[in-house]
Parts: structure tokens; sequence; C-alpha cells
């Protein structure tokens, strides 16, 4: 008990330091190690990498290239999800012949695939987006669908009696009632959309940061492959950060559940 | 009240409601008739499943009867209308609005916008007692608070009968009968007509002019229990000889219904 109160004087700040510390120690023993020391070289060796890699006129471009195909690919699985998810909702006709295949392909991990997208769209970014497409439409059509069919129908009663007609109670019910299943799909497929950036890259990429860490391989350069690994860690970590914020500023409403 | 000459609010006749369930056809209501009265404050008790909440949502426009009719000021019910407010069990406020912003929601539907709509929510909120709460969120407020802040958004858009189903069933003991305190004010300043269903049999007798009891499936109206006691009633009322004869007979009356679900 005591001891619980003193370490809950620490602030959570100086717990993020701590917690750095005690990663980057690990990483570094990692580095002592000869054998390990294979993937993991030190800070300094794989940091300079970043200089290699400028130099070499790729490090940019690979950024740049994943982060357009995963905000397209994003964007537009969003674009499609969001009224897929509405319909799916309403009608169940489209209900009964949209979500066996939904459910069906979601379980197929999109590396499957990739090869006979290819074939199709053709190498370069195309294939790229098409593939991430699939896979944060999937997964966001489910999650914000789930939210659509749970909106509480006392809700929409009372909306009713109030004098809304349907489009209100679309636009001034349904819509904020869903809202936090939509922030919901927003992480979920940030996060596939970033899963499945690597398993896009793999076939005829000619850019990104997957694909720079599939070719690095066949160099046996560890130094920038765990650099080019340290980065998509941090843009995922940015990503979170987004959201939640979004979460922050949009469903503060919310009754938490406590943990 | 002698000699007023009052007029029907709304009149039931020969309601039917058939639900299609998976074990074939439920009737929940058998050929129901009742005349609401202008002003009136009428309660509705019956064992649950006896389709008093069918009832309600049918004066309510949310349910259409499969045969027979309602009629509002004379005009036949179909679908919801802002003259019949409805105050649910699960009070059923928007979570991401605040209290000001869920008594402005039917208000500005109306057409009524800014300054005007907020002065009378305020007015209503006042009602209510939680001018301090205007711009907290439902998750802020207890159970109570959260009831009263139904009730004032039903009575916002100033319905002229208020329906109200177990309204304050799901709060405690003490903060049931200060809501009942507060309503029957409410009722007594503004004599709204007020369609009330609950399964206390002591609530209905302290809040109605008349007691319906209903029967058990099919719902039918068992009988029609006139509350003769003058108002204003107080929690000292139910201590009454008048009150525990009129709580012992419909108790017994309910109980009977009760036993024939159990059966």
């Amino acid at each position: 008990m005591n001891n619980k109160n003193k370490t809950s004087k620490i602030p959570k700040k100086v717990w993020l330091l701590i917690s750095f510390a005690t990663a980057m120690l690990a990483w570094y023993l990692l580095s002592l190690n000869p054998v390990t020391a294979r993937s993991f070289q030190n800070q300094v060796v794989v940091f300079n990498s970043m200089f290699t890699m400028i130099e070499r006129g790729v490090f940019w471009k690979d950024i740049a290239s994943s982060l357009i195909s995963v905000l397209a690919g994003f964007a537009l699985g969003f674009v499609l999800s969001l009224p897929t998810a509405i319909l799916m909702a309403w009608y169940a006709p489209v209900r009964n012949i949209l979500e066996p295949w939904i459910q069906f392909i979601r379980n197929i991990p999109p590396l499957a695939y990739v090869p006979l997208i290819v074939m199709t769209a053709g190498v370069g970014r195309k294939p790229q987006i098409i593939v991430i497409t699939i896979a944060t439409f999937l997964i966001m059509t489910v999650t914000i669908y789930q939210g659509v069919i749970n909106v509480d129908e006392t809700l929409i009663k009372a909306a009713r009696v109030l004098g809304a007609t349907d489009k209100d109670i679309f636009l001034k019910v349904i819509a904020p009632a869903t809202l936090p299943f939509i922030i919901t799909a927003i992480r979920l497929g940030s996060s596939t959309a970033l899963t499945t950036l690597i398993a896009a890259e793999s076939t005829g990429a000619v850019a990104g940061l997957g694909m720079r860490i599939r070719s690095l391989n066949n160099s046996f350069e560890s130094a920038p492959m765990l650099l080019y690994i340290i980065i998509i860690g941090i843009i995922g970590m940015l990503v979170e950060k987004f959201v939640k914020y979004l979460e922050r500023r949009f469903t503060g409403w919310q009754e938490k559940r406590e943990v | 009240m002698a000699g007023e000459e009052r007029s029907v609010k709304v009149k039931i006749e020969n309601v039917r409601k058939v639900y299609d369930t998976r074990n074939g056809e439920m009737v929940a209501l058998n050929g129901v008739d009742l005349d609401i009265m202008e002003n009136e404050f009428i309660c509705v008790v019956g064992p649950s499943g006896c389709g008093k909440s069918t009832l309600l949502n049918i004066i309510a426009g949310l349910l259409e009867p499969s045969s027979g009719r309602v009629l509002c000021d004379g005009e036949e019910v179909h679908g919801t209308g802002t003259e019949r407010g409805v105050v649910f069990q699960q009070y059923a406020l928007f979570p991401w609005m605040t209290v000001k912003k869920n008594v402005m929601f039917g208000l500005n539907l109306k057409g009524i916008k800014g300054k005007e709509a907020e002065e009378i929510a305020m007015k209503y909120i006042k009602m209510v007692q939680l001018e301090d709460f205007v711009d907290h969120y439902p998750k802020e407020l207890s159970g109570g608070m959260k009831q009263r802040v139904a009730i004032a958004r039903a009575y916002a858009v100033n319905p002229s009968i208020l329906l109200m189903d177990e309204p304050f069933g799901a709060l405690d003991a003490q903060t049931r009968t200060q809501l009942q305190q507060e309503l029957l004010e409410t009722w007594e300043k503004e004599k709204k007509t007020c369609f009330f269903i609950t399964h206390d049999v002591d609530e209905a007798i302290i809040l109605a002019q008349k007691v319906i009891i209903m029967s058990a499936r099919p719902g039918r109206i068992k009988e029609i229990v006139d509350i003769n006691i003058p108002y204003p009633r107080t929690q000292e009322t139910k201590m009454s000889p008048e009150f525990l004869e009129l709580k012992n007979h419909i108790w017994s009356q309910v109980y009977q219904e009760y036993l024939e679900v159990r059966k």
C-alpha cells in the first residue's frame, strides 16, 4: 500500500522518460551481444544510417511514397465504408448479400492476394492503394455497421415524438450516436492501413518503407532496416495520438466504463 | 369541478394490437376503449406484459394498432405529433447534448431557434430545478436529474398531453417520491392531460384522478377506479384511510392478474 502511494506520486511524464530509458538500455545491451547485434546495432549506427539513406536519395521518397499510399488507401476505404455500413444497417438485402463476403475476405491476410491484384492493376502505386483500400474498407465497414445497428432505439423514438423527420433522425441522432464507432473505425482502419502497407509493397513497388526493408534484407543492411521499422512505429504512434485527439474533441460526452 | 364541461382529449376506440412472433400471433391488446378527458391525470396499472406500454406507444403514434383507432382532438392518430409528448423510463436523453441542448432539441425542430428557444428551454429547466446544470452532459447527472431533463424536454414543445411510460420506474424510492411530488405540483399548475403508466399502485393513487387496471394478456381494461382524494396530495395522503382502502382494492385486482400471468 505504502509502496503504491510512493509510485503513484511520480508524474506520468517522468514514467515516460523511465520507460524510454529502459528501452534504450535494452537495445544497447542487445547491440553488445554479437548474436543479437546482427539485428540490433547500436543507436548511433542506426541513427547514422539515416544519412546513408538520405544520400542514396531514397529516404524521403520512401516515406512520402508509403504515406501517400496509406493516406489514399485509408481515405478511399473510409469514404466507401461509411455509406456501405449505413446501407447494410438499413436494408436487409444489402446486409444479407454483403455481410458473409465481408467476413470471408476480412479473414484473408492481404499479403495473400497482393500478387493477384498486381496482375490486373500493374506495378507501382495503384495496386498498393487498392490493397490498402480493400483491407481498411472491410474493417471499417464492419465497425461502423455495428455502430449504426446499435443506436439506442429509444433515442430514435424520443426524437420522433419531438417532431423529428427521417432526415432529422439520420443527421441529428444516428450520425452523432454512431460517431464513437466511426472514430473506433478510424483507429482500426489506420492501424490496418499501416499493417497492410508492408504487404501492399511486397510486389512491384518502386519505393516505400516496406519495399525498402525488403530490399535492404537482400544486402543484409540491418541498421537502416531497424531505422525504417522504427519510423513505421513512430507513424503509427502519431496516428494513434491524432485519433485520441479526435476522441476527446468529439466524443467526450460518452459514458466511460471504469477500467 | 362540478358543472365544468370537459371535452375528450384522446378517444381510444376498440384498439387491438397483435404481434407476429416466432411462436405465432400474440395478442397484446384486445379491444381497448377509453376516453381520456382534457386536463385529466390517468394512471394505468397492470402486470407486466398486459400491453400497457403498447397502448401508450399507440397513442404516441410510435405503433399502429392492428385494428381500431385512436383520436386526438377528434383527429385520427397516424404517426407521432408534438401535441403528444412522451417521457420514457430509460430517460432517452441525447448523450452528446448538454441539458440545455436536449431541452432545445424539439424547439429547434419546430423552427424555434436562438434566443427564443433558449428562453423557453430555460423556463422548463428552472421548472425542474436544474438551472445549475444547463451545460452539463447527461453522463454527469444522476438518474433523477436525467428524468427531470426528459420531463423538461417533453414540456418544452408544449404538448397538450403527456404520455409517461413508467418514468420513475428506474429511480430509488426517495427520488421517486420527490419526482412524484414535483410532477403533481406542475400538473396542478399547468393541468396538462397526463397518461401515466406505472406498476407501482401507491404511485398511481397519489398521482391520478382515475386509475385504469389492465388485465393480463391479452390486455383489456379490467376496471376504472375513480380516485376522489382532493388535491393537493402529499406524502401524508398515503396514510389516509381512503388511500389505504383504494390501495387494497387496486392491489388485489392487479395481484389477481399477476396470478393469471403466472398460470
